[in-house]
């Protein structure tokens, strides 16, 4: 398969480029939300659009009232929320969530993707339990209690966690804390007794919760997949949320770049374009570099998780290790060659800086993918 | 598709009984590549016997049509041919400037006269060409260029030298940018083909930081350039004065070759085989060794996607015309940075410059040797000027 978009795939990006740039632009979302201090974090008229236009439920079965499409449409419109700075439930509803409804069974599919389709419900994930991505292990534990459970424990890190009306929660129903057998995935509403959550604001303005099950009853159909046998669902999550969240950060990548080398064309010093400066230039030309390459490997990535190969691992944590460099350079350099106005508020470009700071953590930063690349690789 | 695998079988099958041994081997020295030329020989049968069976097929220059020693392979067949010439790591029949750099250039602005002789000579590896491009006072700046052919009605006195001349001393013949107009720096250029062996030729090899000498200076000193070598087969390729279009073309296609987009080595990572050789020393990797190697496969993994968007953007036209210069100048530096890693992993046996066990002195020299990658062909300067002015269209670029 080529490595560039389809005809549909390009149709595709022409409709979410011009869709996202007019509705979830910086001003019509990003700035109005947090200038309004919204403790939903996004807006919910721009979800119902997103629903509307089929994107919510792109990767979900056609048979399950989705569209049945793959990692390289979502990654289309990642790209495109990325490059606007689009806060959006997308790469946690649409994708991470989505992706372990998949695996349940026809019940669990029946009752919730209907409303994550429709825009109706969002969904969060709650998988990190430390300050860093290390989902090897999972403390929270689910006991049986009559026919269902009783969670305890804590996750943090959970996007969307106050807004979300279901929260997709990996808990261990047996073993020990590192082991990889004796994971379950439940569908918890938010609301569920014995549930709190801590809302913070992210540096980005998302928001995310800290969130506390204390015994917190699930019935036993709030199962998503296997009883213990829920490593392969959270491993797919995480393939699936990983180049998603790579799409993203390429987005912003592209984002901060194209916003820099405009600004380059702009701004005088000296009695010049600052742009003819040889010393920017090649700063300039070095990033345009390694951010088509980052897209590259993004867009195999996508491919390959596609096609069901199993070097798609591999190259997911490339993708998102390279997206998340990537996206720094672009970021810092964005900064530093707007100047001063780099610095204020009023500038977009900063607020590049900060999602990028946000989202190159979201499943593992770029040390984490590093190394997994190594491990993966044999060393 | 069914007819591409069954062209995949047909070649396993031809490979199997035409490739020897022997010629599955990695390529361990310099007198393991089949050059051609007047004055080749062949390290031993098995080199021989392979490249007549290639040129019996066409498989030398598999892509070029039959009729200039090509054998007509479709994009995807030529693919499925590096494929499985992969699968069994067969050495290249025949390299030469002659199959990388001046065949497409005939290909693209030959007469049909000079495509019937000199592509199915460079098919034959009967001629080793070697490229004139850079001169002392012009390298970067390569359109300055000084070597000036003097116009005799029909035939040129050339003067001058050039410098960085790969293998002069080995080469036949040379294609060769010569100045024909002093008045038009771009329009003034030709792009002459002659023989080495003309009178007022000679060349100097240099000696190089690796030790070896795979570059000369090369002397012209009134040398007669007859303007025609017979019917429809000019001396120059393309136009007189318009050499700076071939050249032009030429480079692009040579920052990709440089590039290392097509594959091979040079893309994947290194991370795996950097630990297993350390273990051969009875060492292991440093963590933050190890550290450096993960983020060097990271972006060298990244980059062999790139190469691969490449190449599938520019079959079918989507490739930005420029983008050769970006693929050159990412591929060489990642280039440069895992022979600096393959080096700190290698430890003091690295710095062996003859040793048996080095194959004398493999790694250093390759180590220096990449040194050029950045250099050649157009600096990672030149690159980024150019990505600055073509494609992210910056001012005074």
């Amino acid at each position: 398969m080529p490595l560039y978009h389809d005809d549909d795939q390009a149709m595709l990006a022409d409709t979410a480029r011009g869709f996202i740039a007019e509705e979830g632009n910086i001003a019509k979302q990003l700035r109005h939300w947090r200038d309004r201090d919204c403790k939903d974090g996004f807006g919910h008229g721009l979800w119902k659009q997103m629903a509307e236009m089929g994107f919510t439920g792109m990767l979900v079965e056609e048979a399950d009232g989705g569209l049945g499409m793959g990692h390289v449409e979502a990654g289309i419109v990642l790209e495109e929320i990325g490059r606007n700075l689009t806060p959006s439930p997308f790469l946690t509803s649409s994708v991470l969530a989505a992706t372990a409804l998949n695996y349940g069974s026809d019940d669990v599919k029946g009752r919730y993707l209907p409303g994550l389709i429709a825009g109706d419900s969002v969904f969060a994930v709650a998988i990190d339990e430390t300050a860093k991505h290390r989902p090897s292990r999972i403390t929270t534990r689910a006991e049986r209690s009559g026919n269902g459970f009783k969670l305890t424990g804590s996750k943090s890190f959970v996007v969307y966690g106050g807004s979300a009306g279901m929260i997709v929660v990996a808990a261990r129903t047996s073993g020990s804390d590192e082991d990889a057998d004796g994971i379950t995935l439940f569908a918890v509403p938010k609301d569920a007794s014995g549930m709190s959550h801590d809302a913070v604001r992210l540096v980005d303005s998302s928001m995310a919760t800290h969130t506390r099950f204390d015994a917190v009853e699930l019935d036993g159909d709030a199962v998503i997949g296997e009883i213990d046998g829920g490593r392969a669902v959270l491993d797919a999550m995480l393939l699936a949320g990983r180049v998603g969240a790579a799409a993203e950060g390429a987005g912003v990548a592209r984002g901060a770049m194209d916003m820099t080398v405009d600004y380059l064309k702009q701004r005088k010093q000296f009695g010049k374009l600052i742009g003819e400066f040889q010393a920017l230039q090649h700063r300039a030309s070095h990033l345009y570099s390694e951010v088509e390459i980052a897209r590259a490997a993004t867009i195999k990535a996508q491919q390959l998780l596609d096609a069901g190969a199993p070097s798609a691992d591999l190259m997911i944590s490339v993708a998102k290790a390279k997206v998340a460099k990537t996206a720094r350079l672009a970021v810092q350099e964005g900064v530093q060659m707007h100047g001063g106005i780099g610095m204020t508020d009023e500038y977009d470009i900063g607020l590049y800086m900060k999602r990028d700071r946000a989202l190159a953590e979201f499943l593992g930063d770029a040390y984490f993918h590093a190394n997994r690349v190594a491990t993966l690789s044999g060393y | 598709m069914a007819d591409l695998e069954t062209f995949r079988s047909e070649t396993r099958a031809w490979l199997e009984a035409n490739c020897p041994p022997e010629m599955r081997e990695p390529v361990r020295d310099e007198s393991d590549i089949y050059w051609g030329g007047r004055r080749a020989t062949f390290k031993n049968g098995a080199q021989k016997a392979w490249l007549e069976a290639c040129i019996n097929k066409g498989y030398t220059v598999p892509s070029w049509p039959k009729a200039y020693g090509g054998a007509g392979l479709s994009p995807a067949e030529a693919k499925v041919l590096r494929e499985e010439m992969g699968r069994i790591n067969a050495r290249p029949p025949l390299s030469s400037f002659g199959i990388w750099m001046l065949g497409p250039a005939l290909l693209h602005f030959g007469t049909e006269g000079q495509k019937q002789r000199f592509l199915n000579e460079i098919a034959r590896g009967e001629i080793r060409w070697c490229q004139g491009y850079s001169e002392p006072g012009s390298g970067s700046d390569l359109v300055s260029l000084q070597t000036y052919g003097e116009d005799k009605d029909d035939h040129w006195i050339v003067n001058g030298q050039k410098v960085w001349t790969s293998y002069a001393d080995q080469a036949d013949w040379i294609f060769c940018l010569v100045r024909t107009d002093k008045a038009d720096k771009y329009s003034g250029i030709t792009f002459m083909l002659f023989d080495m062996a003309s009178e007022g030729v000679s060349t100097k090899p240099i000696l190089l930081i690796s030790g070896n000498s795979p570059f000369c200076e090369t002397f012209f000193d009134n040398v007669e350039v007859p303007k025609s070598y017979g019917e429809d087969c000019p001396a120059y390729v393309g136009q007189i004065n318009r050499g700076w279009d071939v050249a032009k073309y030429l480079l692009g296609h040579e920052r990709e070759m440089i590039s290392g987009a097509d594959g091979g080595d040079r893309t994947s990572g290194i991370g795996a085989a950097m630990k297993r050789h350390a273990g051969k020393l009875g060492d292991e990797l440093d963590p933050v060794l190890r550290a450096e190697l993960a983020m060097f496969d990271v972006d060298a993994l990244a980059y062999s996607a790139m190469g691969e968007k490449f190449l599938d953007e520019i079959k079918v036209g989507k490739a930005h015309p420029a983008q050769p210069n970006m693929m050159k100048y990412a591929g060489t530096e990642l280039n440069k940075r895992r022979h600096e890693l393959m080096m700190a992993a290698g430890g003091s046996r690295s710095l062996e410059w003859e040793s048996e066990e080095t194959e004398g002195g493999k790694p250093s020299r390759s180590w220096l040797r990449t040194k050029a990658n950045s250099i050649e062909g157009g600096t990672s300067e030149v690159m980024l000027n150019v990505i600055a002015k073509r494609i992210l269209d910056l001012p005074g670029a």
